[in-house]
C-alpha cells in the first residue's frame, strides 16, 4: 500500500544508512519479546520493510514524561531507537523543535494531510474535572483528544496514566482523571501499561502494529504477547515463595539471600507484564532482581492496591482500630440485647405457675 | 389456679433456658453422633430418635425468644411455632425414648449436655400437660401416698418385723442423733426385701447407729423423672424434714440411681438451700466402711461377673470406682464390660422410663444394647446397684431367654461379711 | 466492573465491613448466650467444677472406640477437615501478614506447598462429610438449610484459594477478590449460622464439664 508521500519503512531504513543486518538483528530482538518463532523473523522483516512509514501523533496529557523518557533514553544507539527513525513523529511537544503556534500548526497539518491514516499515541490521563488542570495551548486535554482521535487510525495509549488513569487517578483522584479508553469508545485501543512500560515493549508493540496490523489483546486491553505472562510464575525467587522463605525487611538475612518478597509488598502474583523475563536496562535486571518487590505498575489501580509495601493479600483499610471500634459496638448493642433476655426470662420465671398433680391428673383424662 | 396450657409450657421452657442451654444449641453442628451414643436410637435406629432431636421444641422456643435472628423471623412470620401438636407429638421422644441416662451428653464432641436440656424440656412439656399417664400417676401417688407404688408404712412395718424376726437384729425407726437415716426405694420394699436387711446388717456390725424415718422412707422423687420442681421440690423436702428433725449426719440414699440424683444434686436447688446432712449413696457408705476397715469380709465369689453401672451413679453422681473397690473385695473373677464406667449403656429403664407405660416396647428394644454387652462376655452373675435397673434387667433377660442371675451390690457384699462382734471376741481370747 | 476495581473494593470497604460485622455479630452472640445466666448450684461439690470443664474442653477432641467405630466417617474427615482448615488459615504465610497487619500478632508460616495440600485435603474432607451428610439417614434428618449454607460458605473460600495459588480459571484478581468476598461472606455468616460453635463448643465444654465437675465424674 505504498502511497507517494509516504515512503515505506525499509525504504527510510536504508535512506538512514541501516544496514540490512542491523535490521534483522532487531527484527530477532522483536520477534523473542513477542515470543513469536524464530522462523517468524523473515516474516516480521519483510512485513516491516513494505509497511508504510505512518504519521504518529504523540499528545502528553497529565504525564510525568516518564515514558517519553523510558524510549528515549535507552541506551545508544539503541535498537529500539531504530523505529522512531522509520516513523513520522508529526507531533510530540516535548521533542519537536517547533513550539508554541508552529507546534500546534505542525499537528494540524499532519491531521489533515493523513485523515484517517495517522496514528495518535497518548501518554498521561485526562482529567474530567477543571478543563483547566491540564491544556496545552489553551485546549483541554479532553477536548483536544477528541478532535485528534477522530481522524487516527488506532490510539496506542501509552503507560498506565494513559491506559488506566495511573497515579493521577489514584484515590481521591482530584482532577478526574481517566484513561483514554473511558473517552474514546469507537477506535481501536491498545494500552501498552506500565509506570513506564518496558522500552522493548514499546517498539515492539509499534513494529507489530505496523508489520500486521492490530495485535491481540487481552482483556485489559494489552497485547497478549507482552503481557501474556504473570510475573509471579517468571520470578526467579519463586522457589523461596514456594518454601514459605521471606524477606521481612530489606537488609535482613533473608533479603541478602534473595529470598521473596512477598511480605515487603511485591504485587508480582497479580501482575502482568514482561518485566520478569525481558527486563529492563538492556535486558540487565528488573526491580524484583534489584531488591524491591514489583509494584505492579501495569495493572490498573496499582497505587490504591493498599500500599506499596504492604502484601497482596492485606486489606487496604481494615485497620487495628475498626476491630475495636466494632468491639465497642458490639459490647454496646450485646448489653442492650443482654437486657432484653434477661428481662424476658425474668418475666417468664415470674409469671410461672406451679404445677400440681391434680392439674396433671385432670390432663391426662382428658 | 390455671389449667395447664402450651402458653404456660413454653413461658416455663423461657424460664428453663440459661446461658448452657444457649451455648448448647448454638453449638450444636448436627454431626449425629449423640445417635450413636443412646440405645434408644441404635436398637431403634429412626432418625427422630437422635438426642437433639428429642430437643426441637427447646430449641425453637430459645430460637425465637433469645436470638435475634429467631425473633427476626418471628417478626417476619417465618419462624416454625410450638404447638400443642407438636407437643404432644414430642412426648414419646422426650419421655418413652430418653432414660436420661447422660450417654448423649458424655459423647457430643461439642461438649453438649443433651439430657440437662431433656431433663429442663420436661418441665415445658408438664407445664403443657403433654405426660404420659403412667408418669402422672406414679407423681400422683407419691404425692398422695408417699410412695410412686403405693406403698405405706405399715407395709414397711410389717417387713421391718419380719427381718427383726428372722436376723435378730433391731431396725429403728425415728432415732434422734443417728448417724444414719436410710431412705428406701419402694421397688426395693416390693421387690428386694433382701436390701433392707443387708444394710442393716452391714451397718449395725460396723458398730454405726442408724435408722428409718416413719415419717419419710421414700428416697426416689417421681417429680424429677416426670420433670416437675414444683413436684419434686415437695417430694425431696419431705427426705430434708425428715432428716432435719432426726438430727442425723448422713442420709443414705438406696439401690437407684434416679434417687440418687434427686437427693443429692438436685434436692439443694430445689429447696434453695444446702442440706444441713450429707447425702450418699448406699455404696459411697459402703467404700467409705471398707476403707476405715468397717467392712470385713471373707470367702470370694469365683463365678464370673461383672458390674452394670448404673447411669445415675456414674455419668450423673461420679460413683464409678467405689462399686468396683467393693467388689474385688468379694469377687475373683471380676470382669469389665467393653463400655463401663461413664460410658457404660443405659439399661433401658431410667428416667421415667419404667413407669410409663407407653415405653414398653422402646425400653425392651433399648435392653438390645445391654444384651449385646452382656453376650460378649458371657458371665455367670450380673451385679448392679439400682433396683430400677435390676428390674430391667431381670425382665430383659427373662424375655431373651438369658438364664444370668441378678444381685444387689450390697446384697453381695453382705452375704460375705464377717461379724465384728465375732472378730473382736476372738481377738478378746486370745 | 473490571477485575482491580473489584479488588479493591473488596480488599478495601467490603472487608472492613464484613470484619466488623462478625466481630459485632460474635460479641452480640456471646452476650446473648451468657445473659442467660446459671444458676448456682447448691448442692455440695463432689469435685472442682472448673477444673472439670477445662479437663472436657481438651477431653473432647478425643473418642471413645465404640463411638469412634459407629462415626469412622465423620470422626475422620471431620478432624482431617478441621486441621487442615486450620493450617490454611493460620500458617499461609499471605494469611499470618493479614493478621499481622489488623491484630499486631504473627508467628511463623509453614511452605507454601503444605498449605496448598493442607487445602486440598481438607476440600476433598468437606465432600466427603458433605456427601456422607446426605447419605446417612441421621445426618440428612438432622440437617436444616443452615448446615449446607454453612458448608458451602466453607467450601468456597478454601476453593477460591486453592484457585488463586493455581491461577486457575480467571486473572489473579478476579480470584484473589473473589476468594476475599468468599471470606467476607463466611465472616458475615459467622456470628449467626452454626459457624458459631468455634466459639461456644468450648463454652458448652466447659458447661457440661463442669457439671461434671461438680458430680465428680472423670471421664
Ligand atoms: S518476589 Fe514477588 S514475584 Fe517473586 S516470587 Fe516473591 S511474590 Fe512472587
Ligand atoms: S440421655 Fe440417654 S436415653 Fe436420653 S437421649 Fe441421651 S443417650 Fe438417649
Ligand atoms: S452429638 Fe452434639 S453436635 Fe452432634 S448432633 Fe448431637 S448434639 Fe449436635
Amino acid at each position: 500500500m505504498t502511497q507517494f508521500n509516504m515512503p515505506t519503512v525499509g525504504e527510510q531504513l536504508r535512506e538512514n544508512g541501516i544496514s540490512r543486518r542491523a535490521f534483522l538483528k532487531f527484527c530477532g530482538l522483536l520477534a523473542s519479546s513477542m515470543a513469536l518463532a524464530p522462523s517468524m523473523i523473515p516474516k516480521l522483516a519483510e512485513a516491516l520493510e513494505k509497511a508504510t512509514r505512518p504519521s504518529v501523533i504523540w499528545l502528553s496529557f497529565q504525564e510525568c514524561t516518564g515514558c517519553a523518557e523510558s524510549i528515549t533514553r535507552a541506551h545508544s544507539p539503541s535498537l529500539e531507537g531504530l523505529i522512531f527513525d522509520t516513523i513520522s513523529l508529526d507531533y510530540q511537544h516535548t521533542l519537536q523543535a517547533a513550539a508554541g503556534e508552529a507546534a500546534e500548526q505542525a499537528r494540524d497539518e499532519a491531521m489533515q494531510a493523513n485523515y484517517g491514516k495517522y496514528v495518535l499515541i497518548v501518554d498521561g490521563s485526562i482529567p474530567l474535572g477543571n478543563a483547566g488542570y491540564s491544556t496545552i495551548a489553551g485546549v483541554s486535554n479532553l477536548d483536544m483528544l477528541k478532535q485528534v482521535a477522530k481522524g487516527a487510525a488506532a490510539i496506542i495509549a501509552l503507560g498506565t496514566c494513559a491506559a488506566y488513569g495511573g497515579l493521577p487517578q489514584a484515590n481521591p483522584n482530584p482532577t478526574g482523571a481517566v484513561a483514554v479508553a473511558d473517552i474514546i469508545k469507537d477506535k481501536p485501543i491498545i494500552n501498552v501499561p506500565g509506570c513506564p512500560p518496558i522500552p522493548v515493549v514499546i517498539t515492539g508493540v509499534i513494529a507489530h502494529f505496523l508489520a500486521f496490523g492490530l495485535p491481540a489483546l487481552d482483556h485489559l486491553g494489552r497485547p497478549k504477547a507482552f503481557y501474556g505472562q504473570n510475573i509471579h510464575d517468571r520470578c526467579y525467587r519463586r522457589p523461596f515463595y514456594e518454601r514459605g522463605l521471606f524477606a521481612e525487611t530489606f537488609d535482613d538475612e533473608g533479603a541478602k539471600q534473595g529470598w521473596c518478597l512477598y511480605k515487603l509488598g511485591c504485587k508480582g502474583p497479580i501482575t502482568y507484564n514482561a518485566c520478569a523475563t525481558t527486563k529492563w536496562n538492556d535486558g540487565t535486571s528488573f526491580p524484583i532482581e534489584s531488591g524491591h518487590g514489583c509494584i505492579g505498575c501495569s495493572e490498573p489501580g496499582f497505587w490504591d492496591f493498599g500500599g506499596l509495601y504492604n502484601p497482596v493479600s492485606l486489606p487496604s483499610s481494615l485497620s487495628s482500630q475498626h476491630v475495636v471500634f466494632a468491639t465497642g459496638i458490639g459490647v454496646a448493642a450485646g448489653v442492650a440485647i443482654a437486657a432484653l433476655n434477661k428481662q424476658a426470662k425474668q418475666q417468664a420465671k415470674q409469671t410461672r405457675e406451679p404445677v400440681n398433680v391434680d392439674q396433671l391428673n385432670r390432663e391426662v383424662q382428658l | 389456679m390455671s389449667e395447664l396450657s402450651l402458653e404456660r409450657g413454653i413461658n416455663t421452657l423461657k424460664a428453663q433456658i440459661d446461658a448452657p442451654i444457649a451455648s448448647f444449641f448454638s453449638s450444636c453442628v448436627s454431626c449425629g453422633m449423640c445417635a450413636s451414643a443412646c440405645s434408644f436410637y441404635t436398637e431403634n435406629p429412626e432418625p427422630r430418635y437422635t438426642p437433639i432431636y428429642k430437643l426441637e421444641p427447646m430449641r425453637r422456643v430459645w430460637e425465637q425468644n433469645f436470638t435475634l435472628l429467631g425473633k427476626l423471623k418471628v417478626k417476619l412470620g417465618i419462624a416454625k411455632p410450638v404447638t400443642d401438636e407438636m407437643l404432644s407429638q414430642w412426648q414419646e421422644l422426650v419421655y418413652n425414648t430418653c432414660s436420661l441416662c447422660g450417654r448423649c451428653s458424655l459423647i457430643c464432641p461439642v461438649g453438649n449436655d443433651i439430657t440437662y436440656m431433656i431433663r429442663k424440656l420436661r418441665e415445658g412439656m408438664v407445664a403443657s400437660g403433654h405426660v404420659p399417664e403412667g408418669l402422672v400417676g406414679a407423681s400422683t401417688r407419691a404425692v398422695k401416698i408417699g410412695s410412686p407404688m403405693g406403698i405405706k408404712l405399715p407395709a414397711l412395718q410389717a417387713q421391718v418385723k419380719h427381718i427383726e424376726k428372722a436376723t435378730n437384729m433391731q431396725v429403728p425407726f425415728d432415732l434422734e442423733g443417728a448417724e444414719y437415716l436410710l431412705m428406701l426405694s419402694s421397688m426395693e420394699i416390693m421387690n428386694y426385701p433382701e436390701y433392707l436387711e443387708a444394710v442393716g446388717k452391714i451397718l449395725t456390725n460396723a458398730g454405726k447407729t442408724w435408722t428409718l424415718s416413719s415419717e419419710c422412707f421414700e428416697a426416689t422423687n417421681s417429680g424429677i423423672q416426670i420433670g416437675s420442681s414444683d413436684i419434686a421440690k415437695e417430694l425431696v423436702s419431705r427426705v430434708v424434714n425428715a432428716a432435719e428433725k432426726l438430727k442425723v449426719k448422713t442420709v443414705i440414699s438406696p439401690e437407684c440411681g434416679h434417687a440418687y440424683t434427686a437427693l443429692r444434686w438436685e434436692g439443694p436447688n430445689l429447696i434453695g438451700r444446702p442440706y444441713s446432712f450429707a447425702a450418699k449413696h448406699i455404696v459411697e457408705v459402703l467404700d467409705e466402711l471398707r476403707e476405715q476397715g468397717l467392712l470385713p469380709t471373707e470367702g470370694m465369689e469365683d463365678a464370673k461377673l461383672t458390674f452394670h453401672d448404673p447411669c445415675q451413679l456414674v455419668r450423673r453422681g461420679g460413683v464409678v470406682q467405689q462399686p468396683r473397690n467393693l467388689l474385688k473385695l468379694v469377687a475373683s473373677n471380676f470382669v469389665e464390660m467393653t463400655d463401663h464406667g461413664t460410658l457404660n449403656w443405659c439399661c433401658g429403664a431410667g428416667g421415667g422410663v419404667s413407669a410409663n407405660e407407653d415405653a414398653n416396647e422402646v425400653k425392651m428394644k433399648a435392653f438390645q444394647r445391654k444384651k449385646k454387652q452382656l453376650d460378649e462376655l458371657k458371665v455367670d452373675t450380673l451385679v448392679t446397684a439400682c433396683a430400677n435397673c435390676r428390674i430391667q434387667l431381670e425382665e430383659g433377660l427373662e424375655e431373651n431367654q438369658m438364664d444370668l442371675p441378678v444381685v444387689g451390690l450390697t446384697e453381695l457384699i453382705a452375704e460375705h461379711l464377717v461379724e465384728r462382734n465375732t472378730i473382736n471376741e476372738e481377738s478378746r481370747h486370745d | 466492573m473490571s477485575d482491580v476495581l473489584f479488588l479493591q473494593w473488596v480488599k478495601g470497604p467490603l472487608f472492613s465491613i464484613a470484619v466488623m460485622i462478625f466481630v459485632i455479630g460474635v460479641v452480640l452472640r456471646l452476650a446473648e448466650i451468657l445473659s442467660l445466666g446459671r444458676a448456682k448450684n447448691l448442692a455440695v461439690p463432689k469435685g472442682n467444677p472448673s477444673l472439670g470443664g477445662w479437663r472436657e474442653i481438651g477431653r473432647r477432641f478425643k473418642v471413645d472406640q465404640g463411638t469412634f467405630q459407629q462415626n469412622k466417617i465423620t470422626v475422620i474427615a471431620g478432624y482431617v477437615f478441621h486441621v487442615g482448615l486450620f493450617i490454611v488459615m493460620f500458617l499461609l504465610a499471605a494469611h499470618i501478614a493479614l493478621i499481622k497487619h489488623s491484630l499486631g500478632v504473627s508467628w511463623p508460616n509453614l511452605p507454601t506447598p503444605v498449605v496448598d495440600m493442607a487445602a486440598v485435603l481438607s476440600m476433598l474432607a468437606l465432600v466427603v462429610l458433605l456427601i456422607d451428610r446426605l447419605s446417612q439417614p441421621v445426618k440428612r434428618f438432622l440437617s436444616r438449610r443452615n448446615d449446607y449454607l454453612v458448608w458451602v460458605a466453607t467450601f468456597l473460600p478454601l476453593l477460591t484459594g486453592y484457585m488463586t495459588y493455581h491461577h486457575l480459571w480467571l486473572s489473579p484478581q478476579w480470584l484473589l477478590g473473589l476468594h476475599i468476598l468468599s471470606v467476607e461472606a463466611l465472616l458475615v455468616l459467622f456470628p449467626f449460622s452454626k459457624l458459631m460453635h468455634t466459639f461456644t463448643l468450648f463454652l458448652s465444654r466447659w458447661y457440661n464439664g463442669a457439671s461434671m465437675g461438680l458430680r465428680g465424674v472423670k471421664s
